[in-house]
């Protein structure tokens, strides 16, 4: 239990800040709560209030979540390795729980072998409920709490960099990063709405897998 | 805002969320992705981490813009080396927002 704590701590001022642009969104407490029972994907939840606010459709949210949390698939894909012989039960409750946080730590321990599917279900929810009240109570108090203040709208692209920096394990995946941003902006800038997000990551997706092949064919 | 959209909206978004997240821990019991899906999918997070910053931090109102009173920009500079120095989560999120909230104080 003890291992959950640096994901709740990382948790709660980025639940509450979530909290707080909801609650300036205009969305209601019991959004919020519905939303972080059922989606609990932080990202996520934080395009999805600013494209709420801004009037975006239903469709371009839900595909827009979709492509977000499409990375999920490839730790649920990793995770499986060792969730052998384990029954479909525990599987379909323990996946709910998936975000880059957990899954980081849940694996990084099962790699070091020290760790079982128990403990790993225990850090899951521990960091949901940490999530589920950090976010209700960033709506609640967020009424009190000026827009930007304490430099709260950075909390999103904070944790980006972060998860980004995460993601960066070699110096190709530099050049990946590069590729997306540079994508994405030009993307931006000429088709109008929220489409660069899908657009851009898999085009930059597909261009570095195009590159590594055609590296790795040439030596 | 329209309570069943917003409802309806989260609903959809926690279906997308979920089926992600359970459908390759069912079906790979005991099989791996082929490798090159494999391969394809570990550039996504990534790309999508890349794509969904850039533009927040790059443009203003639509446009391309670098100018020095972006405080967006400016605090992810420190913010990007204090996430690959010291590898912490909640250290990097502190130190952006903390930043920010520096860079307005002065600027406005």
């Amino acid at each position: 239990m003890a291992a959950a704590w640096p994901i709740c701590l990382g948790y709660f001022p980025v639940g509450l800040a979530l909290g707080v642009l909801a609650n300036q969104a205009g969305l209601p407490w019991w959004a919020v709560a519905l939303m972080s029972i059922l989606v609990f994907a932080g990202s996520a939840q934080f395009i999805c209030v600013v494209l709420l606010a801004s009037g975006a459709t239903i469709w371009s949210i839900v595909t827009t979540t979709l492509v977000v949390n499409l990375r999920h698939a490839l730790m649920s894909s990793a995770l499986a390795i060792y969730l052998q012989k384990t029954n479909r039960w525990f599987l379909t409750f323990f996946a709910y729980g998936i975000t880059d946080e957990s899954f980081a730590l849940n694996m990084a321990r099962f790699c070091s072998g020290d760790w079982d599917r128990w403990r790993a279900l225990v850090v899951n929810q521990l960091a949901n409920a940490v999530w589920i009240f950090s976010t209700v109570l960033g709506t609640l108090v967020g009424q009190f709490i000026p827009k930007g203040a304490f430099g709260i709208d950075y909390a999103l692209p904070g944790m980006f960099i972060c998860l980004l920096v995460f993601q960066l394990q070699s110096r190709f995946f530099i050049l990946t990063g590069i590729l997306a941003a540079f994508i994405s902006i030009l993307w931006y800038l000429l088709i109008p709405g929220d489409s660069y997000i899908i657009g851009a990551s898999i085009s930059a997706a597909t261009l570095s897998f195009l590159i590594k092949r055609y590296v790795r064919r040439k030596q | 805002m329209d309570e069943k959209l917003v409802f309806l909206t989260i609903c959809g978004m926690g279906a997308v969320t979920y089926l992600p997240r359970l459908l390759p821990m069912l079906l790979l019991s005991g099989r791996r992705l082929s490798p090159w899906i494999a391969r394809w999918l570990s550039f996504v997070p990534a790309t999508v981490l890349a794509a969904l910053l850039a533009p927040g931090l790059l443009c203003r109102d639509g446009e391309f813009t670098l100018q020095l009173d972006n405080v967006f920009l400016l605090a992810a500079i420190p913010t990007f080396l204090v996430a690959w120095r010291f590898k912490s989560f909640f250290g990097t999120v502190a130190t952006g927002m903390g930043l920010v909230a520096l860079g307005r104080f002065f600027f406005n």
